[in-house]
């Protein structure tokens, strides 16, 4: 494995089925009355969040409890970029108190690339998601659900296919999952309005859709993404209203999936926007499974990273 | 006393003698009997340059850079002339501001420093600055602009263009569609795509430049059109060209070699403004500058303290210092390429630019002229070391690079004001 987690593109193949391997025993030790392992004792973890994300940051901060870490929880929210302290010395104060790893959630894209390249910290970096480039471990988390419940939790994916859709152009977990995705074999179709999607899209290993309903039961997976309203004020889409009718999962769209597809969101969730209450709560829908698997996914992440070997 | 250049190459590599007295070069057969003589063996001499786009910071940002600190960047880069961009603080949009920043110039006798005058109030595209009132001042301002705030309202670019006919000027037009570009930050590609940093597109710069070769046209005015970016720029610079149209161009050093490949480090030392474009836009760069389309090389200098650069992309200054470097990056991108000799590319960088901005006695070795040259050794391969870095601010994407071309010695008024 490499020193940090920055981008799927770091991820071999092999590296990224080894993190949903390691998941799955990690998942197993965690059923069980106790659920703490030793492995990262008198390591500390800091999560370092200079965005609100209060599910990314209890998930991390579990994962790390689990391998016996401790967890520094440091909220730089309002150290706004022009702002307050700079991330050069945030790293340095993280170095000074001897951070093993930095789990970094921060506005900008590419912050947590800089974090790892500036040699401020000697730690491991984890991208916690950076601005509108990446979100790893949020990939990494969708394909050990998808891996669960349509390949019994053996082996890639290919050989399915898997729907994104919506607010492709500003998405970090779109981004990571379209990587990811390719990596373990499965057919990604983006589908979006062109405003919602970046301009060469085409030198993607992607399919593109204007359309939803365009093959909608051949997915095996639809993955719907957050749509935020504030893009409205900036042309993206004429009203929430259009949006939701052409881009939204309502349930007549539910009803013509096939039958083992499978409906995703990386939360949260906008209930009658991108996403029906009927759809979020349907038996296709795997949302909270999400969220539990994301868990043992990052426990993965920081058991190679930090603990590894 | 007359003094006498012996022994030094031309850029055609030809052998000749050079002689200055007081200051400017005269015949060398006119050369007092008892002329000092300097040996210029195994160097050429080259016209001292002329910079039509420069950030100098003073006043109001003298941490990064000052009139007297670019000044010395400037002559070690071979520069005799540089032009102060007017984005200060306060903003030079007055007879005051570009009379205290020519006379800080004039006071340290290293180069010279024509001031940019602003083209509206505050560089805010609101109302036209006294441009009159600059030009009638001791800097005698003939070239106007907003520099990064491009003039996007079509009728105060239409008035400014018409104005400044009067007393020969013109306009200097930073071509960016502000409301393409908000909070942009690399060129919209497929690298922009990958790396989710906001999208710059060609479009915002050719739509203005198309906008306003239109309106010079129409007006019968000076446009010129500052550093070029795009493949697409370049058509509309030629086809005006063809048309009659009085457009100049500039392109810089970065411009014609970095492309936006480099943002993949998310290290914000590549983040300019405009940005780094593809290859496809540096390859019509480099034909358009070695087929005349393309006026000058200008270097587009813009210092930012340490801190400025030291962060995350976003929160990066736009900008890279290039006065010191300039000479060898256009030496690498047109002459080792193949495209240009060096004879042919010195013009783009001192005869050119001097006629744009009618700055007398400039760009040229001949008599009559100011004694402005460089002495520069063609073989030499130099690497950029940051604690070299002449300028108060360190942000050169180059720092690290082997270079092509080292100047030796520069002379300002017949004076050595650089030895390296």
């Amino acid at each position: 494995m490499t020193t940090h987690l920055l981008s799927i593109k770091d991820l071999t193949k092999e590296n990224a089925l080894n993190i949903l391997d390691t998941a799955e025993e990690l998942a197993r030790i965690t059923e069980t009355p106790v659920k703490k392992l030793p492995t990262l004792r008198g390591r500390t973890i800091v999560n370092l969040f200079f965005e609100d994300s209060t599910r990314t940051r209890i998930s991390f901060e579990a994962a790390a409890k689990r391998l016996s870490a401790d967890v520094i929880n440091f909220s730089a929210k309002g150290s706004s970029l022009s702002k307050g302290e700079s991330l050069k010395d945030t790293a340095l104060t993280l170095q000074a108190m001897g951070a093993d790893g930095v789990v970094i959630r921060h506005p900008a894209s590419g912050a947590a690339q800089r974090l790892a390249d500036q040699k401020w910290m000697t730690g491991s970096v984890i991208n916690a998601g950076d601005g509108t480039h990446e979100h790893p471990t949020q990939a990494l988390l969708d394909a050990f659900t998808i891996r669960q419940h349509l390949k019994q939790s053996q082996g890639d994916l290919s050989g399915l296919r898997v729907a994104i859709v919506g607010d492709v152009l500003h998405s970090r977990v779109a981004r990571s999952n379209v990587h990811l995705l390719e990596k373990l074999g499965a057919k990604v179709t983006l589908v979006a309005p062109p405003t919602l999607l970046p301009v060469a899209v085409e030198s993607w290993k992607v399919a593109v859709r204007y359309d939803f309903d365009e093959e909608l039961n051949e997915y095996d997976v639809v993955m719907m993404l957050r749509v935020q309203r504030e893009r409205m004020d900036e042309a993206f889409f004429p009203s929430e209203r259009e949006y939701s009718r052409r881009f939204g999962l309502n349930g007549e769209r539910l009803s013509k999936l096939s039958k083992d597809c499978l409906v995703m969101h990386p939360g949260p969730m906008n209930r009658g926007l991108e996403i029906s209450a009927d759809s979020a709560d349907s038996s296709k829908s795997v949302i909270v499974d999400q969220v539990r698997n994301g868990v043992a996914v990052r426990m993965a992440t920081l058991y190679l990273l930090l603990g590894g070997n | 006393m007359s003094i006498l250049l012996k022994n030094v190459k031309t850029a055609s590599g030809d052998l000749v003698e050079i002689a200055f007295e007081s200051g400017r070069f005269i015949e060398p057969k006119d050369a007092s009997k008892e002329a000092q003589v300097i040996d210029g063996k195994g160097l050429t001499v080259i016209p001292g340059l002329v910079d039509l786009h420069t950030h100098l910071r003073e006043p109001g940002k003298e941490d990064a850079e000052t009139v007297l600190s670019g000044s010395k960047a400037a002559v070690s880069g071979g520069y005799t002339a540089i032009s102060a961009m007017p984005n200060t603080n306060p903003v030079a949009d007055t007879a005051g501001v570009v009379e205290q920043v020519y006379r800080l110039g004039q006071v340290h006798g290293i180069c010279d420093v024509f001031p940019i005058g602003a083209v509206t109030v505050g560089q805010l595209g609101k109302s036209l600055a006294e441009m009159g009132a600059m030009n009638s001042s001791e800097a005698k301002v003939r070239i106007f602009s907003d520099d990064g705030n491009c003039v996007w309202d079509s009728l105060i670019m239409r008035r400014a263009l018409e104005y400044v006919k009067s007393f020969d000027g013109l306009i200097a037009q930073h071509a960016e569609d502000p409301r393409l570009t908000h909070d942009s930050q690399m060129n919209e590609g497929a690298v922009s795509a990958e790396l989710g940093l906001k999208g710059w597109p060609a479009a915002a710069e050719e739509s203005i430049i198309a906008r306003d070769i239109l309106l010079s046209e129409h007006v019968g005015s000076r446009l010129h059109i500052c550093h070029l970016t795009t493949a697409g720029g370049v058509e509309l610079v030629r086809w005006a060209k063809a048309r009659g149209i009085q457009v100049t161009a500039e392109v810089t050093p970065h411009h014609l070699l970095l492309t936006d490949e480099k943002a993949r480090s998310y290290d914000p030392i590549y983040k300019v403004n405009p940005p780094l474009r593809t290859d496809r836009d540096v390859q019509a760069l480099r034909e358009g500058l070695a087929d005349g389309t393309i006026d000058i090389v200008a270097t587009d200098h813009a210092p930012h303290p340490a801190e400025n650069k030291e962060c995350e992309w976003a929160a990066a200054a736009f900008g890279m210092i290039g006065l010191e470097t300039s000479l060898s990056i256009t030496y690498l991108a047109m002459v080792k390429s193949g495209l240009m000799k060096l004879e042919d590319l010195l013009p783009k960088m001192a005869k050119n630019p001097a006629q744009i901005g009618r700055y007398e006695g400039h760009g040229e070795l001949k008599p009559g002229n100011w004694a402005n040259f460089a002495l520069i050794d063609t073989s030499a391969i130099w690497k950029v070391e940051r604690t070299g870095i002449v300028s108060k601010s360190k942000n050169s994407p180059f720092v690290g690079s082997e270079l092509p071309v080292k100047v030796i010695k520069t002379f300002f008024r017949g004076n050595e004001v650089y030895s390296q």
